[in-house]
């Protein structure tokens, strides 16, 4: 008897916690797509004033499909380094045995602990003045080129084969560079996915970053133009809640729809490796 | 290899062994790490260095090519940002925020995780609830919080003549606490999944004991489960310590950039603001350097006071 109402108890707080979890995301969606997003509690659940024209709205001002573009890019460079040089890297790592083996590990232990704070003043200095980056997709990329925690997944999940398939390849005369495209690459098929989607959100949702280095709105990610947006334009515009909630429906729901299609790879497990410092 | 004594020469196999012991079986495994290796060097190691450096300096930015001297000043940019009313504001905004946050952080995600903990019905779906806002962009949610918020917003207009004026991001004594509640809902369904992580390791049988012993859920929780999950426990507070510290998107946007008059500011929106808009790298990294110096004995002290005694 004692169990039916404990039972009873865990529903009632995860529901009134799921609620209050997932509500701005309906406020979000809903104000989106109405012609003015309301601020009282008995419209919430509105059955007239759609419109999409917060989005042309949003639009007009600030380019959404060149933004777009632009987090595209953003994101996808650094997906390319942290599959390319991070397989490679996580490779070695797991599985050859090479001068600087153990240094490579420590440093990547290091590295977690480096906040990006402390960095911030350097790397600009550096990227804009040093390389002259500003202003670039290659200068918004550099600094998360490789995702030191996609390493650790990568390693971690070449370490788990088993060594005598390993021997096997190598007997019959398999290059390691070999080994790895054909042989290991496929095995650790779900370790990729886990490493696109942590790295993915990384570059999609970083602010602080480009935002340092992008003066030009032509090359501003979409996270980049919607706070510039909120925190400018918005001020001198007649009714802006609608543009806001629209730009902001863009910016989160390719995130969204992308955890929830791959919502069983997000394990406990392999987010343990994504501790990040 | 000219050092190599003719021996050696004549006996590949030997001369292969010392090889191995130099540059392992498989030397290519340098190769590999290469790029990881130069990429640690550039953007952490030698940015790490010239931190240090610039704090230490009378740094300014000069125009390409032109070189001027950027003496060492010793401890100056220390004294000059310790003596400064806003930084020492800005410190103290991070404290109000940290003693909000974290406990608020502990206590509900570790709640809710046992709650979600073993066979409940639509587990995913609650998962999936949790764990979005940790995974959409702050700069969206900043948004959609905004709103909620201003004056006119639905949250006044639901509590009525309880609404607080001035209204939640406008009031000095109000606007870091609302920064502090919204960064702990973003978080939370990433600290709910350590918990889930940590509880799969509590051993059934301590429950089932406990439970023979007449023990009840609460006191089950107690004295099975808090315990049980003490190292995710230190983790949780170490990671909303940094969290913490780290913040910028949200006061600069969501209170405007520090406001009102300061009552939001933080050490991150300071570096940016001395370093890049008023060009005071030089204060700027030493700024950067204290918070580090004390996010890492908060941390410290977090680890010795979750420490089994």
């Amino acid at each position: 008897m004692r169990r039916t109402r404990f039972t009873w108890l865990r529903y009632v707080v995860l529901t009134a916690a799921a609620l209050v979890f997932a509500f701005p995301f309906y406020f979000m969606l809903v104000g989106a797509f109405q012609e003015n997003p309301t601020n009282t509690p008995d419209s919430l659940v509105p059955t007239s004033g759609w419109t999409t024209g917060n989005f042309t709205n949003i639009d007009s001002r600030i380019d959404l499909v060149g933004s777009l573009l632009n987090s595209l890019v953003f994101t996808a460079g650094v997906l390319l380094g942290t599959v390319v040089f991070g397989l490679l890297a996580g490779y070695a790592i797991a599985r050859l045995d090479f001068r600087g083996r153990g240094a490579t590990w420590v440093l990547m232990l290091l590295v977690q602990m480096v906040p990006f704070q402390l960095l911030m003043i350097p790397l600009y200095v550096q990227i804009t003045r040093g390389y002259g980056l500003g202003d670039t997709y290659l200068g918004m990329i550099l600094p998360f080129a490789i995702n030191t925690t996609a390493v650790f997944i990568f390693s971690q999940f070449f370490r788990a084969l088993p060594k005598e398939m390993f021997e096997a390849a190598r007997i019959d005369g398999a290059g390691e560079l070999r080994l790895l495209v054909s042989i290991a690459v496929p095995l650790v098929r779900p370790a990729l996915v886990t490493v696109v989607l942590v790295t993915f959100i990384g570059p999609w949702n970083e602010f602080l970053w480009p935002f340092l280095i992008t003066k030009d709105a032509t090359m501003q990610p979409l996270a980049v133009s919607l706070a510039n947006y909120i925190s400018n334009v918005a001020q001198s515009t007649a009714n802006p809640n609608g543009a806001i909630l629209a730009g902001a429906t863009t910016l989160a729901f390719p995130v969204v729809i992308l955890f929830c299609l791959f919502q069983r790879y997000f394990t406990a497990s392999d987010l343990g490796a994504a501790v990040k410092g | 290899m000219a050092s190599v004594p003719a021996t050696e020469l004549r006996d590949p196999g030997r001369l292969r062994a010392s090889r191995r012991r130099w540059l392992g079986t498989q030397p290519i495994g340098s190769l590999f790490s290469l790029p990881y290796l130069v990429f640690v060097l550039v953007i952490f190691a030698y940015p790490l260095g010239f931190a240090v450096y610039i704090a230490f300096h009378d740094y300014f930015f000069t125009a390409p090519g032109v070189e001027v001297a950027k003496p060492f000043v010793g401890l100056d940019n220390f004294v000059t940002v310790l003596t400064d009313e806003r930084v020492l504001e800005s410190f103290r905004n991070t404290g109000v925020f940290l003693l909000i946050n974290v406990p608020l952080t502990v206590v509900l995600s570790m709640v809710l995780a046992t709650a979600l903990d073993s066979g409940v019905r639509w587990a995913s779906a609650y998962r999936i609830a949790f764990y979005v806002p940790y995974l959409t962009a702050s700069v969206s949610l900043v948004g959609v919080w905004m709103l909620l918020f201003s004056s006119g917003g639905l949250i006044n207009s639901v509590l009525g003549p309880l609404a607080p004026s001035p209204s939640w991001l406008i009031s000095s004594s109000l606007a870091m606490p609302t920064i502090a509640l919204y960064v702990t809902w973003k978080q939370l369904g990433f600290y709910i999944l350590l918990y889930l992580a940590a509880l799969q390791n509590v051993p059934r049988e301590l429950h089932e004991s406990a439970m023979t012993d007449g023990a009840n859920g609460w006191q089950r929780f107690r004295a099975v489960t808090v315990p049980g999950v003490r190292s995710a426990t230190t983790l949780v507070l170490i990671l909303a310590i940094i969290t913490g510290a780290n913040l910028f998107t949200e006061p600069y946007l969501l209170t405007n950039g520090g406001g009102p008059d300061g009552a939001s500011s933080t050490p991150v929106l300071l570096i940016y603001q001395q370093g890049i808009q008023q060009q005071n790298p030089d204060t700027a990294a030493a700024i950067g350097m204290l918070l580090v110096i004390v996010v890492g004995l908060l941390s410290l002290t977090a680890n010795r006071l979750t420490k089994e005694s």
